[in-house]
């Protein structure tokens, strides 16, 4: 059900099955692209990142939305540190 | 004077286990050229010399093997044969030197591929600085087994005062591991066709008696060293935890992984914890000794990455835990059967 | 790893300290916890592997949702399987995780063992590529998964039909999310506070399915990504609306889940499944609309056709044995632990119930990462 990883597009393998292949850390697979294939020529998905759940690119991963999400973490993260050392010069 | 040769066969036929003069044709021609044993009795002869050093002792096991596919990226069945009964030797401090083997043949598998195996074998051996000395052949009718089965045993010397035994490790002690981890395991899987990956994932396959031999002279109080072969690297640690009575903890961020291997684990669901190993082993040393186990094994090849990756602890005695990159915890338990990819 | 790493990166401290910050202000404490679900058996799993609910305060308490497809499988479907598998025309196909099921008579392994020609895929297409490949022999598919993976069986039915692949067949028992979330929101003795949504169902389904549960029972959602920093700013998130009187869906995992869905996804679905009045869960008895099965038009794939096995065609599987908890652990009820026979009769090797079959049931994880006996690893 939810077994999903990031995977890149390397490469269009069948245009009209469409299949791609997909590399993820070094390990490729065939997968189909139906789901995130768009209007436009396949082509286009090379480089794109997807989630793949058993052999199929099912979503793409939108880079700002991930880029947001990291910089919200991170920014709670400086946020925190800076409480903590309020936290610590208040206790001096 | 002999009879002619019939052309050299393409397939093993019933007939080669017959032990007539197809058979002693193939063993010939196959293993004889490859092995080269001293003497062609039913039984090897061999100086016990070595063993006559006071308080030496005999180490001796064996081992069967059933890999399928007979051949993958960094190996093949005969590789992992010498090699697995050579590492269990040498994970008991003994110095391997000789090794017998005995190959189960479906009939119809091709004689060439049998010769590739023979060859990997002597290579092997070779690497591994001992000598398949005794053998034997038997063929099965289809239908009875997979191609190809090649059982093992070995006969090493451990020399006086050293002692190594897993119910001998300590709280404190320091886990070690000679490399990367779950090589083995991708590679066979990757080999077998099944998901359809393509990896370049070799398997971690060689020989570990000098890397022992120099751990030992390095760090001669170290406590116990064993393969992590079927159910990788947790099963050793839980097997190891249970002998000697302690707890293992081990970092997960100091646990070697190829990126590869972690994203074939990624993509099926598998735990790389639990994939097998055939040239990777886990070793337990006293902590004023551990830098100096891991300094001596990487100077040799199957050490270059050794690290160390968790101790022995007081706490929850047979349990290993692992302590993940976040600082939370979680037990690292015995494979139940076999792993299975998921796709939950 | 991109897309993976970043999200467990550790100092989860930050995010540590504001759910607990978060926890005081609703005054939550161990002994009246803030119950927060975790819907789906992949986020039961990532707790367990990063053992998050170790780290998270005593005052947050997660309730293991029925979100495990494996688990729930009912026992009569297990049994039609093994019968088809035994069947020597057919090859049967299998995602990794179904082998184990114990059947009446026996797991697909065991079947396996005993001859039957099981195989394990990784993708329903490997399925239909056997089938091609071994035009002599007949391919079933055993399709099974949430929302998340019946679009996969759904696009590979429409390639079959396209291909004109006659020996291929899905052996449907996709189930849908919503009905039993529904069913426990609507159980008087179910006390939730919030959920954590199902990360890849909702990249299908869109975001919008969960409305109702803001809407009509006042409980906060938010979809999370399965990486253990996800995971962590979504509790964070359902916590902030808690504290804050809000109730509301929230998308946490916004690179990965669009609003609405994916188009294809739904488009291939529908054209291929239709809903089932009722479809039985296992431990949850039978749960209205909450299953689907192959419309007509493609009949020529449907294994339940083609081979006469329909749901509700065999005998009822018993209700869970005796003494098993497994249906309050399923609802989030009890721990894993509370049940009498967890850790002894009931274990990963001897599984007897749902929720120990699978890596992913709440019985499983447990058992796996925290052993048979609760300890304390910290």
């Amino acid at each position: 059900m939810c077994l999903g990883i990031p995977g890149r597009i390397v490469e269009i393998t069948d245009p009209s099955r469409k299949l791609a292949l997909v590399e993820i850390s070094g390990v490729r697979r065939e997968v189909n692209v139906a789901c995130i294939a768009g209007d436009g020529p396949l082509d286009a998905l090379i480089g794109a990142w997807a989630l793949i759940h058993v052999g199929f690119a099912m979503s793409r991963i939108d880079e700002q939305e991930a880029a947001k999400t990291l910089e919200v973490l991170h920014m709670l993260r400086e946020a925190q540190a800076e409480i903590e050392a309020m936290r610590l010069s208040a206790a001096e | 004077m002999r009879a002619e040769r019939i052309a050299a066969p393409q397939r093993v036929t019933l007939a080669h286990g017959g032990g007539g003069c197809a058979m002693r044709d193939l063993v010939e021609t196959v293993f004889l050229s490859a092995f080269e044993p001293d003497g062609l009795e039913d039984q090897a002869r061999l100086s016990a010399a070595a063993l006559a050093e006071t308080d030496a002792r005999l180490a001796f096991t064996t081992d069967g093997f059933v890999v399928d596919p007979l051949a993958f990226p960094g190996g093949d069945i005969g590789r992992i044969a010498v090699c697995g009964t050579v590492n269990d030797l040498a994970v008991g401090g003994a110095r391997p030197l000789w090794l017998s083997a005995a190959f189960i043949i479906k009939e119809g598998l091709e004689v060439v591929v049998l010769a590739q195996v023979a060859a990997s074998m002597r290579a092997a051996a070779d690497e591994a600085g001992v000598r398949i000395v005794t053998g034997d052949t038997k063929v099965v009718g289809r239908g009875s087994a997979d191609r190809l089965f090649v059982t093992t045993a070995g006969v090493g010397v451990i020399p006086p005062g050293v002692e190594l035994a897993a119910a001998r490790v300590r709280p404190g002690d320091v886990a070690i591991v000679n490399g990367v981890l779950g090589d083995h395991g991708a590679a066979i899987l990757a080999a077998r066709g099944e998901m359809a990956l393509s990896a370049s994932i070799a398997s971690d396959c060689r020989p570990l008696g000098a890397l022992m031999a120099a751990a030992l002279a390095a760090a001669p109080g170290l406590r116990c060293a064993r393969d992590a072969t079927r159910g990788g690297l947790a099963s050793a640690l839980n097997e190891i935890a249970a002998a000697a009575g302690v707890g293992v903890e081990i970092d997960e961020a100091a646990v070697p992984l190829r990126d590869e291997v972690r994203g074939v684990c990624e993509i099926l669901g598998l735990d790389p914890l639990y994939l097998a190993n055939e040239g990777t082993l886990v070793a337990f040393a006293p902590a004023e000794e551990a830098d100096a186990a891991i300094a001596a094994m990487r100077a040799t090849a199957a050490g270059r990455d050794a690290v160390a990756i968790g101790r022995a602890t007081a706490t929850h005695p047979g349990t290993v835990v692992m302590r993940t990159r976040l600082g939370g915890g979680r037990i690292v338990d015995m494979l139940v059967g076999e792993q299975l990819p998921r796709i939950c | 790893m991109r897309y993976a790493d970043e999200f467990r990166d550790p100092v989860p401290r930050a995010l540590l300290a504001a759910i607990a910050e978060r926890c005081d202000a609703i005054g939550a404490t161990e002994a009246a916890p803030v119950r927060i679900m975790e819907i789906c058996g992949g986020h039961t799993h990532a707790i367990f592997r990063y053992g998050l609910d170790r780290l998270t305060p005593p005052g947050l308490e997660f309730i293991h949702g029925p979100g495990c497809p494996v688990c729930v499988l009912p026992m009569s479907r297990v049994d039609e399987c093994v019968t088809l598998a035994e069947r020597p025309e057919v090859i049967l196909t299998t995602f990794g995780d179904a082998m184990r099921v114990p059947g009446a008579r026996k797991s697909l392994l065991q079947a396996k063992a005993d001859g039957a020609d099981v195989r394990m895929v990784y993708s329903p297409l490997d399925a239909l590529a056997l089938a091609r490949r071994h035009p002599d022999r007949e391919v079933v598919f055993f399709g099974l998964g949430f929302e998340t993976t019946t679009p996969s069986t759904a696009l590979t039915i429409l390639q079959a039909a396209a291909d004109g692949q006659a020996n291929f067949s899905v052996f449907c028992n996709h189930i849908t999310v919503p009905p039993p979330i529904k069913a426990l929101l609507d159980d008087p003795h179910m006390l939730l506070d919030g959920f954590v949504g199902p990360g890849h169902v909702s990249m299908v389904i869109g975001v919008r399915s969960y409305d109702f549960i803001a809407r009509d029972y006042r409980k906060p959602i938010v979809v999370a990504g399965f990486e253990p920093l996800d995971l962590l700013q979504s509790v964070l998130m359902v916590l902030t609306q808690i504290a804050e009187g809000r109730a509301e869906v929230e998308n946490q995992y916004a690179r990965v889940v669009p609003e609405h869905g994916n188009p294809v996804s739904l488009a291939a679905v529908a054209e291929v499944y239709e809903p089932r009045d009722r479809f039985e869960w296992r431990g949850l008895g039978e749960i209205d609309s909450s299953g689907v099965r192959i419309r007509e038009q493609y009949a020529a794939w449907d294994a339940e056709r083609k081979f006469v096995v329909g749901y509700g065609a065999g005998p009822r599987a018993a209700a869970a044995p005796d003494g098993l908890a497994c249906d309050e652990v399923l609802k989030g009820r009890l721990k894993p632990t509370h049940c009498p026979k967890f850790g002894v009769e009931c274990t990963p090797a001897t599984p007897l119930g749902a929720l120990m079959v699978s890596s992913e049931g709440a019985c499983a994880a447990y058992h796996q990462f925290r052993g048979a006996r609760l300890e304390s690893v910290a």
